[in-house]
Formats: structure tokens, sequence, C-alpha cells
């Protein structure tokens, strides 16, 4: 029986990523990341209305990749290029790609002024823990006794400080209105992720005010684990302090 | 009514990374033993009882997989 016709296609890679390769390491929840939002903005029939801004970071290169208009921002400026962009057009969905690093550290001032002036744009966090691209320094976001290139013994709270749980707190400011964790390494948690994409589009498109996705994801490389063991770490390690579901919703703190 | 899939791998762009392994509920893929270009070993449909459910394409991230269903 010739199951391959096109009337029997249930997926296929969307036309809004464009076809190169992918630069990420081999089972990266970039990709995935990416695809997703841009699934989401071609179901929404908004790609040619929307302008993303790509950060520094492993991310870099998302304007390669996402078959939209993009701009690419300073390293942890992303939120003050969308502020600028969604203001001088109005009419267009604005979003910002971020890495922890890039939104969290060297960012830290863009992320919470454009949150508590509430934007209209959506902010896409990809936490990873680790600054990826550099060759896996510690970031804010690394947790307790977690080993990374800067902290080889495990990251000391006592004398490198806690996880900066940044999402929770953005989630206080009056001018954010939607704000969820999510994930994307298993189909569960990627159906679920783009839900939230849709509903923070959708919201901020309609001026409710700044919209916030974080997407806990891995950094296999960084972390020097397989892909697969990479997300089950993850599961163990990460989601316990970085518990996914919503935060705020309709402009309501929800836990 | 059951439903009979098929999955299309776009072997040159798996980068062999078998994060679509796990979520098969049939176990019907597997990594090939030849590689690619790149030198990676692809993923490959090697039973027939595939339920086209999409799980695998849709946490590849390199987004090499096609999935095609029929209902049978
Ligand atoms: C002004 C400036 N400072 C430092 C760097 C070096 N740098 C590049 S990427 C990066 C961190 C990226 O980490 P993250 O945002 O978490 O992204 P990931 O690679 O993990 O996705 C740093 C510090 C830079 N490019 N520019
Ligand atoms: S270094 Fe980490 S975040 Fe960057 S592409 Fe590789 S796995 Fe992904
Ligand atoms: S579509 Fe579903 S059943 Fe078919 S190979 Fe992929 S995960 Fe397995
Ligand atoms: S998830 Fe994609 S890239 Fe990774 S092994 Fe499977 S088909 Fe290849
Ligand atoms: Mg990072």
């Amino acid at each position: 029986m010739d199951i391959i016709k096109t009337e029997n296609l249930v997926y296929k890679k969307t036309d809004a990523m464009t076809d190169k390769a992918l630069s990420y390491c081999p089972g990266c929840g970039h990709g995935t990341a990416h695809r997703i939002a841009m699934e989401v903005l071609e179901e929404m029939g908004v790609i040619q209305d929307t302008i993303g801004v790509a950060p520094v970071g492993c991310s870099v290169l998302a304007y390669e990749f996402m078959n939209i208009d993009m701009q690419q921002a300073a390293h942890g400026r992303a939120p003050a290029l969308a502020t600028a962009i969604k203001r001088l057009w109005p009419s267009k969905y604005v979003f910002t790609y971020q890495g922890d690093g890039d939104l969290a550290a060297i960012g830290t001032a863009e992320t919470i002024h454009a949150c508590n002036r509430g934007e209209n744009i959506v902010i896409i966090f990809i936490n990873n823990g680790i600054y990826g691209m550099t060759g896996g320094q510690m970031a804010p976001t690394t947790l307790p006794n977690m080993k990374s290139s800067t902290s080889p013994y495990g990251r000391d709270e006592a004398m490198m400080g806690h996880p900066l749980k940044i999402t929770e707190l953005i989630a206080h400011l009056p001018g954010v209105h939607y704000v969820t964790r999510q994930a994307v390494h298993k189909p569960t948690e990627v159906r679920r992720a783009k839900k939230a994409l849709r509903k923070a589009f959708e919201q901020s498109y309609a001026k409710k005010g700044l919209c916030f996705v974080e997407i806990v994801s891995n950094c296999n490389s960084g972390w020097k684990m397989t892909p697969n063991q990479s997300n089950i770490w993850m599961e163990e390690n990460m989601f316990p302090y970085y518990p996914l579901g919503d935060i705020k919703v309709d402009g309501q703190l929800v836990k | 009514m059951a439903l009979k899939g098929k999955i299309v791998v776009d072997t040159e762009k798996c980068k062999g990374c078998e994060v679509c392994i796990p979520v098969c509920p049939t176990e019907v893929i597997e990594m090939s033993r030849l590689v690619n270009g790149k030198g990676y070993h692809f993923m490959e449909q090697v039973r027939e009882n595939c339920t086209g459910c999409t799980n695998c394409a849709v946490v590849c991230p390199d987004g090499v997989i096609t999935v095609y269903r029929i209902k049978v």
C-alpha cells in the first residue's frame, strides 16, 4: 500500500524554517524551540507580519534558520531592540529569542525594564543553565552544585550566589501579562509549549502587555552528556528547581 | 479502524542524536549501522507498525522527519 502521498501527509518541517542545516549540536533543544515558534506563526498566518530578534549565544544565527524578518541584537539587548521595533511598527508581531546568559546575565536590565514597561512583545527564553556557545561557563541560572567550566567543583552558592529564577521575578511586574515555563524534549511538552507560544503571540499582539515563555532546555554539549541522558538529567535536576507550568495568566499570578 | 503510518527521514540532515528513539510508542525506529555524509548514524524506520503518531517528528531538533498516515 502506498502511504507516501501528499493527501496522507500529517507532518513536515514548516516552510517558516529555512532549509539550512542548523548550527546546533545534535539533540540540542534550540532546534525544536525554533521550529515550534515558526509553526505557531505559520498556523496563525502571520509569517509576513512578524519580526524576531536574535540574541548572542548559540542561537545568534536564529535569523538564518527562521524564515521570517529578523534583526540580531547586541548581547542581552534584544528586549530593547524589540521595544524599538514594536513601537515604530505596532502592527507587527514582535518577539525576542534569548538564552539564559543573554537574558539573565548581561541583559538583565533590558529584560526587567522591557517587562516593567509592559512592551507588547513576546520573549522566548531558552534556559539551559549554562553559557552554551562560549564553552559551558556558569550562568546565573546554573543549578546549585552543578558543574560548569567555571565552577568545575560545582556551583558553590555561598561563593557564587543562587540560581536566578528571573521568570518568577518578572512575573511580579504589572506590565507582564502572561508568564509560563515549558519544555520541548518530549512530544507532550512540545505540544503544550506550542499552545503557550500561541497564547503569548496573541495576547501581546492584543496589547495586553509583555508575554514571557521560558523553555527549560538541554545543553548536552555543555553538560557533557548524550542528548537522551541530558533530557533525563534535565527532568531530574532542572525541573524541580524550574517547575514547568503557568506562573501568570491573564495578568494574575497563579503560582 | 486502525492507523497506518510511514515516515521519511532526510538521512543526510539527521544528526544521529537519538532523541526520537525513546518517544516512538511502537518501537519501529532505530539508528542505522550506516553513516551519512557527515558521519552520523541516521535514524530509520525498521518495522512496519508505525501509527503515524508524529511523536518522532515533533521532537526531532533538526526537523528531518516527514510523517504520512492513512486509516485502514
Ligand atoms: C558583549 C559580549 N560579552 C560576552 C560575549 C561572549 N558570549 C557569547 S555567547 C555568551 C553566553 C551565551 O549564553 P546563553 O545566552 O545562555 O546562550 P546559549 O549559548 O546557552 O544558548 C557569551 C558570554 C559576547 N559575545 N559579547
Ligand atoms: S553548546 Fe549547548 S546550547 Fe549550544 S548548540 Fe550545543 S548543546 Fe545546544
Ligand atoms: S510516527 Fe510515531 S509510530 Fe511512526 S515512527 Fe514516528 S514515533 Fe514511531
Ligand atoms: S531526532 Fe532527528 S536528528 Fe535526531 S536521530 Fe532522530 S531523526 Fe536524526
Ligand atoms: Mg544558555
